[in-house]
This record gives structure tokens, C-alpha cells and sequence, in this order.
């Protein structure tokens, strides 16, 4: 079909008829004497009624049953939680102070240990030291005995020596002289030693 | 629908008898069938939605859950917490039953009945009633005194006294006129951009190219309606509260 008058106005039909058609029979909503109107009302009232009683009694505490157990089972999974994390941070603080305690006995120990053998040693090294003094005090008055019966005999072996080169030399010897010269001789030596 | 020539906008609004001479009798028609229709899929919605009952939700469980909480929520932001709990329920009722009115009238061969002022003058009414009986409640005759603003001159009360009882009085007429136009106008529309469609594609080739731009209009329609439907529940929710947040304490 061609775009003619015609066919436009047909088409411009519906939006005249429109407003001429709802006022000739108005709108149904307006009808208020019609006993189907009337009667959705009290319907309507009945299934509202129903509808909110299902909901309120029934159907709205399901869910709200549904979430708050949610809720108390979060929570107390939190709880749980955060009781176990006290317990891990307790056995950790307990943990912490045994490794402490642990480590200050093992220094302790040592320091004993150290002590004991620092006195060991000191101990042991002072008897060595007093019985090195004593083998060292022994053997010096060997030596002084020694160093005596040599001094002691030295005037003896002068005077027999001096009393031999003297025969020989002059071939007399006088005994008493040659013991006062003697000793004289060791008297002023030792003068000359000390 | 389209009949000859002219365009029968209204006839979807419509009440027919349904189940014979028997629901005739107990004037029944449409309207309580897609309201009946209507609270089943919601308590349907909610009691297979939590029927797992499972910690960790699926999305039905989610969905149910997410429009307990959205609608508690809303009840209780702006009753308060003790009073909005126990109108929780009835909060919750007045939206999904609007809100399923809303989108099951939506769908092809069904019935909106929000789009009937007698249905929501009725549930405005109720709000209405239990917002002037909760004010009495709690307020006691002490509820009288807000139609005098406080502070105002009293040679204007005669002015001021009228003009507040009016703006009261006028409550459930916009609440309902509200959604009852809103509904109307959607369908309207829809029907007739249908009927173009339909007209159109009668008239041969040039029709059938002619009827898609009203085709397209209609699928937008039907988008914005699904809009227009969630919004208006909510408008009619929301307004129920703050009615009610007024009745409790003011």
C-alpha cells in the first residue's frame, strides 16, 4: 500500500478515537457500582490480610531465623578464633619465657663452670708456685751449705797450699804466719766480694 | 486489544467474572486471582528461597535474604528500631504486594491490579487508619496539637488549622492516586503502541518497516515499566514509614 491520505488518516484513526472512547465509556476504574469492583476490594482486603499473617508468623521469621543463626554462628566462630589465638600467644609468651630461662640457666652454669675452673687452675697453680719456692728454697740453702763448707775449708786449703809453695820457695814455713796471712788475705777478699 | 479501527486502551482495565456463574455469585474477577497470584509467588519466593537454611546462601536464599534485609532496613532507618521491627511486617507486605502486582500485570494475558484507584485507595485507607490509630497510641490526644504549628501566630489558626487538616486528610488520596495513575498511564501506553504495531503491520510492506519503530517504543516501555513498578512499591513504602515514623514520634 502507497503512503496516500487515505492511509495516513486511517493511521491518525486510533489517536482521535482514544480520548473520545474513554470519555463515552469512561474508565472501568470509575465504575464503582459494578459488584466485580466492589467485590476485588473486600478480596483484596481478605488476601492481604492472609498474605500479611503468612508473613509475619511464618514466612518472615524463617529468614530471619535463617540470619540470625548466621550471625550467632559467626560470631561464635569468632569467638573460637579468638579464644585460640589467646591460647597461641600464651603458649608463645610461655615458650619465650622457657627459651629465657633457659638460655640465663645455661650462662649461669657456664659462669660456674668458668668459675670452678678458673679456681682450679688458680688453686693448682699456687701449689706449683709453693712447691717450686720450696724446691727453690732447698736448693739454695744446699747452695749456701755447699757455698759454707767450701768457705769453710778455703782457709784450710790456702794455708796447706801457702805452707807447700812456701817450703818450696824458702823452704821453711812458719805455720802460725802463713795462717794469719792467710787469714788476712781472706778477710780483705771478702771485704772486696761484698 | 486493537479492534477495526480504533484503539480500546481501557478495555484491559476490565473486570470479568472468572470461574463461571459459581465466582460470579461471590463476585470474583481477575483482580483476586493475580492478587492471590501474587502474595504465592512472593511466600513462594521466600519459603523454597529458605529452605536450605544454609550458612553460606544460594541465590534464591541471597535473593530472599537481600529483600528481607532491603525492606527491614527501610522500616527500621526510619521508624526506629524497636517500632520499625514490629511494623516490619506489614512494611514488608505493602511492598511485595504492590511490587508483585506490579511486575506480574507485566506479563502477557495477566491482570495489574494496582492499576484500580478502588485497590489502592483501599491500601492507602489502611495506612491511612493505622497511622491515625498509632498516633493516638502513642501520642495520645496530644496527636491534635500538630495541626497548629508550633511557633505560628494564633491569628493565623484559622488560616493555618484548615490548611494542615486538609494536607493530612490528602495523604492516602496522592498515595493511592500515585500508584493507581502511574500503573494506568504504563499500560496505556503499552497498549497502545501494541496496537500500532498491530495496525501498522496491516497495511502491507510499508506497515510492517512502519510497525517496528512502535515495536522498539514498546520494548523500551516495557523496560521503563519494570522501572516505574519496583519504584512506585517503593514510593508506596517509604511514604508508609515516614507516616508512621510521624505516628510514633513526633
Amino acid at each position: 500500500m502507497r503512503l496516500t491520505p487515505r492511509f495516513l488518516l486511517s493511521a491518525a484513526a486510533p489517536l482521535a478515537a482514544l480520548p473520545g472512547r474513554a470519555v463515552a465509556e469512561g474508565m472501568p476504574q470509575l465504575h464503582f457500582k459494578d459488584p466485580l469492583l466492589q467485590g476485588q476490594v473486600v478480596w483484596g482486603a481478605l488476601i492481604f490480610i492472609i498474605f500479611y499473617l503468612l508473613l509475619s508468623r511464618s514466612a518472615l521469621p524463617r529468614v530471619a531465623d535463617v540470619i540470625k543463626a548466621r550471625e550467632t554462628r559467626i560470631q561464635s566462630d569468632l569467638d573460637l578464633a579468638r579464644r585460640a589465638r589467646k591460647d597461641a600467644d600464651q603458649a608463645q609468651k610461655e615458650l619465650c619465657e622457657a627459651r629465657e630461662k633457659a638460655s640465663e640457666d645455661a650462662k649461669a652454669t657456664i659462669q660456674s663452670i668458668r668459675e670452678t675452673t678458673r679456681e682450679a687452675i688458680r688453686v693448682q697453680a699456687e701449689e706449683t708456685a709453693a712447691r717450686l719456692e720450696a724446691e727453690i728454697k732447698s736448693a739454695e740453702s744446699q747452695i749456701a751449705l755447699s757455698r759454707n763448707n767450701a768457705l769453710s775449708n778455703i782457709n784450710e786449703i790456702a794455708s796447706s797450699t801457702a805452707m807447700t809453695l812456701a817450703e818450696r820457695l824458702i823452704g821453711t814455713a812458719d805455720e802460725k804466719v802463713i795462717a794469719a796471712a792467710v787469714e788476712q788475705a781472706h778477710a780483705a777478699g771478702a771485704e772486696h766480694v761484698s | 486489544m486493537a479492534s477495526g479501527s480504533t484503539i480500546d486502551a481501557l478495555g484491559q482495565f476490565e473486570l470479568h467474572p472468572i470461574f463461571g456463574s459459581f465466582g460470579e455469585a461471590l463476585r470474583l474477577s481477575q483482580a483476586p486471582l493475580f492478587m492471590a497470584i501474587s502474595s504465592a509467588v512472593v511466600l513462594a519466593f521466600l519459603y523454597f528461597g529458605m529452605k536450605p537454611k544454609a550458612v553460606v546462601p544460594g541465590r534464591l536464599q541471597a535473593a530472599a535474604e537481600v529483600s528481607y534485609d532491603f525492606v527491614r532496613g527501610l522500616a527500621v532507618d526510619t521508624i526506629g528500631e524497636e517500632k520499625g521491627t514490629a511494623f516490619f511486617p506489614f512494611i514488608f507486605a505493602l511492598f511485595f504486594f504492590i511490587l508483585a502486582g506490579n511486575y506480574i500485570g507485566l506479563l502477557p494475558f495477566s491482570y495489574t491490579f494496582t492499576s484500580h484507584i478502588a485497590v489502592t485507595f483501599a491500601m492507602a485507607i489502611t495506612v491511612f487508619i493505622i497511622c491515625i490509630l498509632t498516633s493516638l497510641r502513642f501520642q495520645g490526644l496530644g496527636f491534635f496539637k500538630h495541626f497548629m504549628p508550633e511557633g505560628a501566630p494564633v491569628a493565623l489558626s484559622p488560616i493555618l488549622i484548615p490548611i494542615e487538616i486538609l494536607s493530612y486528610i490528602s495523604r492516602p488520596i496522592s498515595l493511592s492516586i500515585r500508584l493507581f495513575a502511574n500503573m494506568v498511564a504504563g499500560h496505556v501506553l503499552l497498549e497502545v503502541f501494541a496496537s500500532f504495531t498491530i495496525m501498522l503491520a496491516g497495511l502491507g510492506v510499508v506497515g510492517d518497516v512502519l510497525a517496528v519503530t512502535p515495536l522498539v517504543l514498546n520494548i523500551a516501555l516495557t523496560a521503563l515499566e519494570l522501572l516505574v513498578g519496583l519504584l512506585q512499591a517503593y514510593v508506596f513504602a517509604i511514604l508508609t514509614c515516614i507516616y508512621l515514623r510521624e505516628a510514633v514520634d513526633h
